[in-house]
């Protein structure tokens, strides 16, 4: 009866082999490499670039230990760091000639030493948390509200011109809050201008409204165009958080959606926060807009935006500025620092498709007039320059002003990484130091190590061949354990370590059970095989209970972000391991003991002679 | 070897109610120190900034202390783990949103002591806190829903609220403690009483899962007489396991370091108390609640838990 079919053995044999497998990378630790990745959305991976790496590689006489490409790019091994941070030199003087405009990016980085057959087969070692390795987290909250304040100052500003071009006289376009106001003196121009609205902005609800003075259009945005404006927002966001992390040269950045308007940025391994929270935090954005000449020259700035505005002597003047605005940000697809026919230094710029031909119908209209150009960062708008439009241009251009050389330099990066659609502010940030994690993995590691130590002496004690058995099957289960981890790539933070821990403390429990059921059959004089058949059945009843309570608790705790997540994810995963080895795997090795033999005198499980 | 020779059942319920009552006074202790004195929340909740610094030599925390009074930070730092390694702890300034504190900090103890190394920052807006503990409570609530769902449907529902009565009241006593010393209280610590909740209610299974099986054993027994065996069949058990737990749980204490320290503290108190509570306190609720053999003996769709047939392993 404690026999199992020999299929049954094979498949136990074959789910520890794959255990086994896929814990080995786990063990080959970490070799220096070099990651290559694509700078710009234009710019590919291909074989090529693999060519041009080696070419680069062997120039320099730098020996690579292996070469792996996937589709985020391409990646070298080396065999010390030394090698690692000359060849990273190699690579981007070969790939990057023009350093202002990189194309692509190339960045420091860990890999795991196990050998390419494993790695092709995907086994990965576990993908450590930021508190194991070092680096930094950010949680950014998107201010979705401004997004949407922004979309409609534009609305306010494309119905002040489409009115006027249809002649439908209205007495003032005003935004307040998320609705725009326009004021009529007559209820037939005011019916004019709502049809007009109704039939050619979908986004706008429309009321008729009287303040006592003026008749009124009030228009509020729709919910689904708010809901559309919040979504590009955050993943227009989400884009230039990617563009911007590439020229920090990251290597495996995570930059993720949490929730409707938050998201994670995670740079692991990066120790400069200051630098790194600069270059992520800037909002900076451009806007080409019109000088208001009158306004200067009459003084009276009604309607107009005033910004400071930089002068090449030094001082700072005001400049009055038209509301509307032609072309921004994210229409500037590139950008580099340069210098003028002068040798002052500017920023050479293009623009897309579209920004182009706005430019040029907007340049052709305005020639000898005044054009801004508006910086915003936090919140706040400077005019970097402001230059008389000489003749008509379009997508290419030139941006002067009173800038430094270094100013150049940051401007056209932060034009080249894309504007933020909606302001964002930090409200959690964690960073780690290399250290810190490093002291981590060995805590967590020997407080696992110890414990099961501990349980397995104590079992082997008290339990005899039965605690031995009891032991193999909570070190199958560790491996198990481990080989999903590793498999699923699940995050394994310190929490997690602890989860692993606990885990194997609470899976004994199992055993004992079982083992305990074992010897009260014997007390109750059961022969020894009928004991053992009859202890794991009547176990199993009350293990399979007491491992679904446990799971209940362990996925309602997925809810729970941050630590507590990164503890329940590896708890869950344990208990489903737990069952398959306390059950499975001790039983099979209980059989292979005793099962096979013809005649069993008494168990090995320690004192059963009292009654 | 052998801990427990246990020859006679012994006669636990007769002494349920001192057990209910001893429980009922640490449960009032603990709710009045949780509501007079309050837990300590770790940052992660109420948001604020927390920096741990490393130094080559050991750390003069009072000197930190009056630097950073000087440059105008309301902060408290204290020695974490080593003498070496200063924890400073800022709460949320009513206007300060941005996280740019910690650089500025750095700036100060650097130039007090250069060998000053930053090895961790986290800086928690409030928003986040808020959500957290709204998490953290909607968790406990279903968890405690779902045991209580899934010891109906297998057993009945007096052992349902039994469970989740006597394990909700470990969970009580385990932040009563932290309340009553003023431990952090953090999101492992948070992990950590969950844990136990899922942990003890396990252990009231094992207890519930004997009673079960006695009540179609024993015909003749009385309800008392019952759980009295079922309880000494599993105590020698019960004790093993835990006390495996406990080795596990202790070496976590001991090379764990600061960052697991509380964390495995909660589960000590928690894998003692679930012991108690199991064993103690949630077999006198089953028997006051009025749990009887005919509960466990409806042919019709009990069947399938027939004792001769085991579950296929």
């Amino acid at each position: 009866m404690n026999r199992f079919p020999t299929w049954k053995y094979a498949l136990i044999a074959l789910a520890i082999a794959l255990a086994f497998l896929y814990t080995l990378p786990n063990f080959f630790g970490e070799s220096p490499a070099v990651q290559v990745a694509s700078a710009k959305s234009t710019v590919r991976m291909d074989p090529g670039v693999v060519a041009r790496i080696e070419q680069a590689l062997q120039g320099a006489n730098l020996p690579a230990s292996g070469l792996v490409m996937d589709p985020t790019g391409v990646r070298v091994r080396f065999a010390d760091t030394d090698t690692q941070l000359r060849a990273k030199d190699a690579i981007d003087r070969a790939l990057n000639p023009d350093p202002k405009d990189p194309a692509f990016s190339v960045a420091l980085n860990l890999l795991s030493a196990s050998p390419n057959w494993l790695s092709a087969i995907h086994a990965l070692p576990m993908y450590l948390g930021l508190d194991l390795r070092g680096g930094v987290h950010f949680l950014l909250q998107v201010d979705t509200a401004a997004a949407i304040t922004k979309r409609v100052e534009n609305l306010a500003a494309d119905l002040r011109t489409q009115l006027r071009d249809k002649n439908i006289r209205h007495g003032g376009i005003a935004r307040e809050g998320q609705t725009v106001r326009i004021r009529f003196r007559e209820a037939a121009t005011r019916d004019q201008g709502r049809a007009y609205i109704l039939n050619n902005i979908a986004d706008l609800n429309v009321a008729e409204r009287d303040d006592g003075q003026n008749l009124l259009l009030v228009c509020t945005v729709k919910p689904e165009f708010q809901k559309r404006v919040m979504e590009t927002a955050l993943q227009q966001n989400i884009q230039t958080l990617h563009k911007r992390v590439n020229e920090l040269g990251v290597a495996e950045p995570v930059i993720q959606q949490q929730g409707a308007d938050r998201i994670v940025v995670q740079l692991p391994g990066v120790q400069d926060t200051s630098r790194a929270k600069e270059i992520l935090g800037r909002t900076a954005t451009l806007e080409v807009r019109l000088v208001d000449e009158e306004a200067m020259r009459t003084g009276s700035t009604f309607g107009d935006d005033v910004f400071p505005e930089r002068r090449r002597d030094g001082t700072i003047g005001q400049v009055p500025v038209k509301k509307q605005v032609y072309v921004t940000g994210d229409q500037f697809i590139g950008a580099s620092a340069t210098f003028d026919q002068d040798q002052r230094p500017a920023v050479a710029v293009e623009l897309d498709d579209a920004g182009g031909r706005t430019m040029r119908q907007v340049t052709r209209e305005n020639v000898k007039h005044l054009m801004a150009i508006i910086l915003f960062e936090k919140g706040k708008g400077e005019a970097i320059s402001v230059a008389t439009i000489q003749s008509e241009f379009g997508s290419r251009f030139q941006i002067t002003g009173a800038f430094t050389p270094n100013e150049t330099r940051d401007l056209s990066l932060l034009i080249r990484a894309g504007s933020l659609a909606a302001p964002m502010e930090i409200i959690e940030e964690r960073t780690v130091g290399p250290s810190l994690g490093r002291d981590n993995i060995s805590k967590g590691f020997h407080a696992t190590l110890w414990g099961f130590t501990a349980i397995v002496v104590f079992m082997s004690i008290y339990y005899l061949v039965f605690g031995l058995i009891s032991s193999l099957a909570l070190a199958v289960n560790l491996l198990l354990l481990i080989a999903l981890l590793s498999l699923l790539q699940a995050t394994l933070t310190l929490p997690g370590i602890a989860a692993i821990a606990l885990t194997l403390g609470m899976a004994i429990d199992s055993n004992v059970l079982i083992n305990e059921r074992i010897r009260e059959e014997l007390r109750g004089g059961a022969t020894p095989q009928a004991a053992i058949a009859a202890g794991y059945e009547r176990a199993w009843n009350t293990i399979f209970d007491s491992n679904v309570t446990t799971l209940i608790v362990g996925l309602s705790l997925l809810m729970v972000p941050g630590a507590v997540r990164g503890f329940a994810v590896v708890h869950c995963l344990g208990i489903m391991t737990s069952m398959f080895s306390a059950v499975l795997v001790s039983r099979a090795l209980v059989n292979l003991t005793y099962g096979h033999r013809r005649r069993v005198a008494r168990l090995a499980i320690g004192n059963t002679t009292w009654k | 070897m052998e801990f427990f020779k246990i020859r006679r059942t012994i006669p636990f319920m007769r002494y349920a109610l001192i057990f209910n009552v001893i429980s009922l006074i640490t449960f009032i202790a603990a709710v009045f120190f949780l509501v007079h004195r309050g837990l300590n929340y770790s940052i992660e909740f109420t948001g604020g900034t927390l920096i741990e610094v490393g130094y080559h030599d050991a750390a003069k925390v009072d000197a930190i202390r009056q630097a950073l009074e000087k440059a105008g930070y309301k902060a408290e730092a204290q020695n974490f783990g080593s003498s070496r390694e200063v924890l400073i702890r800022m709460h949320l300034e009513a206007n300060q949103s941005s996280s740019d504190v910690a650089q500025k900090v750095m700036g100060v103890l650097k130039q007090q002591d250069p060998s000053a190394e930053l090895r961790r920052v986290e800086f928690v807006g409030p928003q986040v806190g808020r959500e957290l503990v709204d998490l953290g409570l909607v968790a406990l609530l279903v968890t405690a829903v779902g045991i209580v769902c899934y010891l109906w449907l297998r057993f009945e529902w007096r052992f349902g609220v039994s469970g989740i009565i006597a394990n909700l009241h470990d969970v009580v006593i385990i932040l009563g403690f932290f309340a009553f010393f003023q431990w952090e209280f953090s999101l492992p610590v948070l992990a950590a009483v969950l844990a136990v909740l899922g942990y003890s209610v396990n252990e009231s299974v094992v207890v519930f899962d004997r009673v079960r099986e006695n009540f179609r054993k024993m015909r003749k027994a009385s309800t008392p007489e019952v759980i009295d065996s079922a309880i000494t069949g599993v105590i020698s058990r019960t004790i093993i396991t835990h006390g495996c737990t406990q080795m596990m749980v202790t070496t976590m204490l001991i090379f764990g370091g600061q960052a697991l320290h509380y964390f495995a503290l909660a589960l000590t108190i928690g894998i003692l108390f679930g012991i108690y509570s199991s064993v103690l306190v949630a077999s006198p609720l089953v028997m006051w609640l009025g749990a009887k053999r005919d509960q466990f003996i409806k042919p019709t769709h009990r069947g399938r838990r027939d004792e001769h047939e085991g579950a296929v392993v």
